[in-house]
This record gives C-alpha cells, sequence and structure tokens, in this order.
C-alpha cells in the first residue's frame, strides 16, 4: 500500500474546464455537487482506502521568526497571485494507477449545468517508512 | 452493565480517596484502573454495591501502585512508609472535583479534558475520540493537566462561573464520534444543578437542554445545516423543552439574571413557537438588550440586529446592525439575510457569496453557498 495525498487548489492550479465559481450554480448543481463529494469519501471508507480528509479556510498569513526575543514577522493575507490550497484528501492504495484513477473521478464531480467540473488534482506520494527489508 | 453509573460514581469515588489522604492525580489514576476492571468484570456479575466495590478496588489499585513505589524507595533509601489509612467518607466531593478540574490556573482545553475524565468518568481513548486527536496527545494533556492542579488543597473555595464555563465549552462542541459530548455536558450540568441552588448554573441547564430540543432537526440526514424559520418543528423533543423551560422559570424566579440565563429565555421564546411566524421577536429582543447589558458582548449586538430586523423590519434591523463590528464572525451572513429582506438582492447575493468564504465551517459554507446560489438563480429569471 502506498499513500498519496490530493490536493484542491482556490487557485494556482491550471483552470478548470468547467470553470463557474459556485455561487453562480443553481442551489440543485450545489447539492449534487456536496452529494458526489460526501459519497466519494464514503466509498473510500468502504474499500480501505480513505485516511483523511480536510477543507480549508481561503484565510491565512506567513509566519517567520524574526529572530530570539522578538515577535515573530507575518506577511498576510495571501497575495492574489499566490497558490492557494482549498483542502486534502490522504488515501491509502495499492498501486499509482489506482491513485490516478480516484484523482481522476474526483476531479469530475458535478458542476455548473450538472457538467463534470474536470478541475486540476494535485496527486502527490508521500514519502513513506524506510522498510524492514532492503537487500 | 450500566456504563452511566459506573461514569455517575466516578467523582464521589476519587473524592473518597482524596479524603483518606490520597493526592488527586494519583486518586484519579487509580480510580480510572477500578472503571477499567469494572468494565471486564461487570457485565458476568455486578455487585449489589457499585460504589463501595469501586472504592475498595480503586483503594488496592492505589496500594498495588504506592507499595511498588515504596518498594523501589525501600531499595533507594531503606524507608518505610504506610499507606495513609481512614474511613469511608459518607460526604459527597464532586462538588469539589467540578472546582478543581475547571481550575482557573488550567487552560480552557485542559480543563475539559480533565472534566471529562475525572468528574465525567470517560477514558482518555474515548475523549482523544470525541476531539479528533491522537490517544497520545490527550494523555499528555492530561496528565500535564493534573500536575498544574497538584498544588491545589482539594477543598480550596471554587468558582461556579469557571465551572459553567467549562461545561458550556464541552456542550458547544457538540458531537463527532462515538462520544455524545453535548449529552455529557447535560449530564453533567444536571449533576452540578443538582449540587447547588445557583441561578445561572440553572440558567446554563436550561439553555442546554432548549437547544438539545432542536437537534433532530437542526440538521437533514447528509449533515447540511437548516435554519431555524425552516426546521420541522414537530421534531423538537417536548419533554426536552418543558424540562428546559420549568428550570429556567425557577432560576428566573428568584430574580438574580445572569448571561445564561438571558440566553436560555430567548431560546424558550423559539421553543415556544409552534410556527415561525408566531415567534414573539418583540421579546426576544428585549432578552437580547438584558444580554448585551450583562455582557457587553458583540455577539449579542449582531444576534439583537437579526432579532430587530424580525420584529421592527429588515429596514431597522441593518440600521442596528450598522453599529456593530463588520469584522464580527457572521456580520457578513447576517447582513446578507437583511438585504434580501429589504428586497436588495442582488447585494444579498453578493454577501452570501462574500459570507461562504469566511465561513468557520464546512455545513454554514455549504448553507452560505447554497442561499447565494438560490438567489442567483432567482435574479436571473
Amino acid at each position: 500500500m502506498a499513500k498519496y495525498l490530493l490536493l484542491k487548489h482556490y487557485r494556482g492550479a491550471p483552470s478548470a474546464v468547467n470553470d463557474v465559481p459556485m455561487d453562480q450554480w443553481t442551489p440543485q448543481e450545489v447539492e449534487a455537487h456536496i452529494q458526489y463529494m460526501n459519497d466519494f469519501a464514503t466509498r473510500l471508507e468502504g474499500t480501505g482506502e480513505f485516511v483523511d480528509g480536510q477543507a480549508l479556510s481561503p484565510e491565512g498569513t506567513f509566519v517567520r521568526s524574526d529572530g530570539e526575543g522578538r515577535p515573530p514577522v507575518t506577511d498576510g493575507p495571501f497575495a492574489e497571485t499566490k497558490d492557494l490550497i482549498a483542502g486534502w484528501m490522504v488515501i491509502d492504495v495499492d498501486t499509482y494507477e489506482r491513485a490516478l484513477a480516484l484523482a481522476g473521478e474526483l476531479s469530475a464531480a458535478p458542476g455548473a449545468g450538472g457538467k463534470p467540473i474536470h478541475e486540476w488534482l494535485e496527486l502527490r506520494p508521500f514519502l513513506g517508512a524506510h522498510p524492514t527489508v532492503t537487500e | 452493565m450500566d456504563e452511566l453509573l459506573l461514569r455517575e460514581l466516578t467523582p464521589s469515588v476519587i473524592g473518597v480517596l482524596v479524603r483518606r489522604g490520597v493526592d488527586f492525580a494519583t486518586a484519579e489514576d487509580a480510580v480510572q484502573e477500578a472503571l477499567i476492571q469494572a468494565a471486564l468484570t461487570w457485565p458476568d456479575r455486578q455487585p449489589a454495591d457499585p460504589k463501595g466495590w469501586l472504592v475498595t478496588v480503586a483503594w488496592r489499585k492505589f496500594l498495588d501502585a504506592h507499595r511498588s513505589e515504596v518498594a523501589r524507595l525501600d531499595r533507594e533509601r531503606r524507608v518505610e512508609v504506610e499507606p495513609p489509612p481512614g474511613p469511608t467518607e459518607t460526604k459527597d466531593d464532586t462538588l469539589q472535583l467540578f472546582f478543581l478540574c475547571a481550575h482557573p490556573s488550567l487552560t480552557p482545553t485542559a480543563a475539559v479534558a480533565l472534566t471529562l475524565r475525572a468528574v465525567g468518568g470517560l477514558t482518555t481513548r474515548q475523549i482523544a475520540q470525541a476531539y479528533l486527536v491522537p490517544e497520545p496527545t490527550m494523555a499528555q494533556r492530561i496528565s500535564r493537566a493534573k500536575r498544574t492542579v497538584s498544588d491545589v488543597r482539594f477543598a480550596e473555595p471554587g468558582d461556579l462561573a469557571t465551572v459553567l464555563r467549562v461545561l458550556y465549552l464541552v456542550f458547544n462542541e457538540g458531537y463527532t464520534g462515538d462520544i455524545d459530548l453535548a449529552a455529557e455536558a447535560i449530564r453533567l450540568t444536571r449533576q452540578l444543578a443538582s449540587m447547588t441552588e445557583d441561578e445561572e448554573t440553572a440558567g446554563l441547564l436550561a439553555l442546554m437542554l432548549l437547544h438539545h430540543a432542536r437537534r433532530p432537526a437542526r440538521t437533514q440526514a447528509d449533515g447540511s445545516l437548516v435554519p431555524l424559520t425552516e426546521q420541522d418543528r414537530s421534531r423538537w423533543n417536548t419533554s426536552l423543552i418543558a424540562e428546559g423551560v420549568a428550570v429556567l422559570q425557577k432560576a428566573l424566579g428568584r430574580d438574580r439574571l445572569g448571561e445564561f440565563q438571558a440566553q436560555a429565555a430567548i431560546a424558550a421564546l423559539h421553543a415556544d413557537a409552534q410556527r415561525a411566524e408566531e415567534t414573539d421577536w418583540v421579546q426576544i429582543v428585549g432578552w437580547y438588550d438584558e444580554l448585551f447589558r450583562l455582557t457587553g458582548s458583540p455577539i449579542a449586538a449582531l444576534n439583537r440586529a437579526v432579532a430587530i430586523g424580525e420584529a421592527d423590519g429588515a429596514k431597522a434591523g441593518l440600521a442596528a446592525l450598522a453599529a456593530v463590528d463588520p469584522g464580527l464572525p457572521r456580520h457578513t451572513a447576517a447582513s446578507a439575510y437583511l438585504h434580501e429582506k429589504v428586497g436588495d438582492l442582488a447585494t444579498a447575493a453578493r454577501l452570501y457569496a462574500d459570507a461562504a468564504r469566511s465561513a468557520p465551517n464546512l455545513a454554514e459554507r455549504h448553507h452560505l453557498t447554497l442561499q447565494a446560489a438560490r438567489i442567483s438563480q432567482a435574479l436571473r429569471g
């Protein structure tokens, strides 16, 4: 088994095919989208491949140390040009192909007009633990 | 086996050990071990005197731990220490335990965890699951909390207000895992209310009961929110409402108003309306005035503006809202709601979309996005 991180972006990824902001959808389309996302996670729990999923607020701040005894320096809110992560799902699957297939499925969640969004998701393999047997 | 009985007995058993001279942290550990043993053996044969059984077993667990500690010291220092003897106390120390677990030296997070374990009788694993943190993290949080209060005298007079704040925090966490924290908060507040004549304790209990009564109607099966005005009121729990109203009336009769009583009064007025249109908004505005007078809370001012929007019309509501800090959470959502009511749909749709972006949780974000979508659809005709 190998773990993968599926990242969804508020911005920073290439534009989706069906790129209409959500508040311009009909209420039924919004509900269908949410249902699809919930069903996807539930199904992955059922197959034993779901690990974790969280959504992030679009608000955030950069922080760095400014040396001992001084308060940290902050920069934000994030500039409009910045890549902004919206949320993630961690899956634990047998193969890279399976991870690709699942990411593709998630990207096809329904959007405006009930048509798939075809949004870009980022798929990142975890650096796993060092295996017991190496030779 | 009666798990609830076990948990109800937990604080008084800890109290007995503390009265025998055991320090709180050690007593709490010993009682946790006794609870685990009870969970293993009671299903086959529940003792006739459950509390006596727990005291005996917890005492034995303490002695075992103490003897191995003594043996260790013995090897190191050759000093003999006798375990402190003492009679079983009949006095119940549960109230003292409430005070200790909500001691002002504890952070709210620590106080919540310690209260759920020592007063609530929950295991570390259950508390960790309820708060969605790893079990070792919760175990550390609890043992740090116990160290923090290790110098506090057990009989020290406590402050009910800090206990109420802790219980209110637990209630608001709701339920995420197997443990229903709202129900647990109600159980503990009931226990506390039975030990004191304090009006605000009664007020908090009433507030919890009245909110809990509406829970079946507050969300749909898929977790989406149903606003108060659209809830199926036949799904409200009428016996909880009746209990909440009775508790509140008794407290209000003593004429020592506080913020929890004022909040409960508002919840009672909502519960009193058979249909949303029958809500007595004028009285609700009056209670928000009281609440704001008592607390100066900007959130009370925000909710008051929404209530004025219902009592005197949306225009009056917007005027009241203009005086409230726009940076407040849910200010934008309240503004969107009132703008829709005055008929400014374009502004309402824009504000709902803005509010969705800054929503503090997914359920609210979905709800607000749906409102924006609904109005935008109406505008497109």
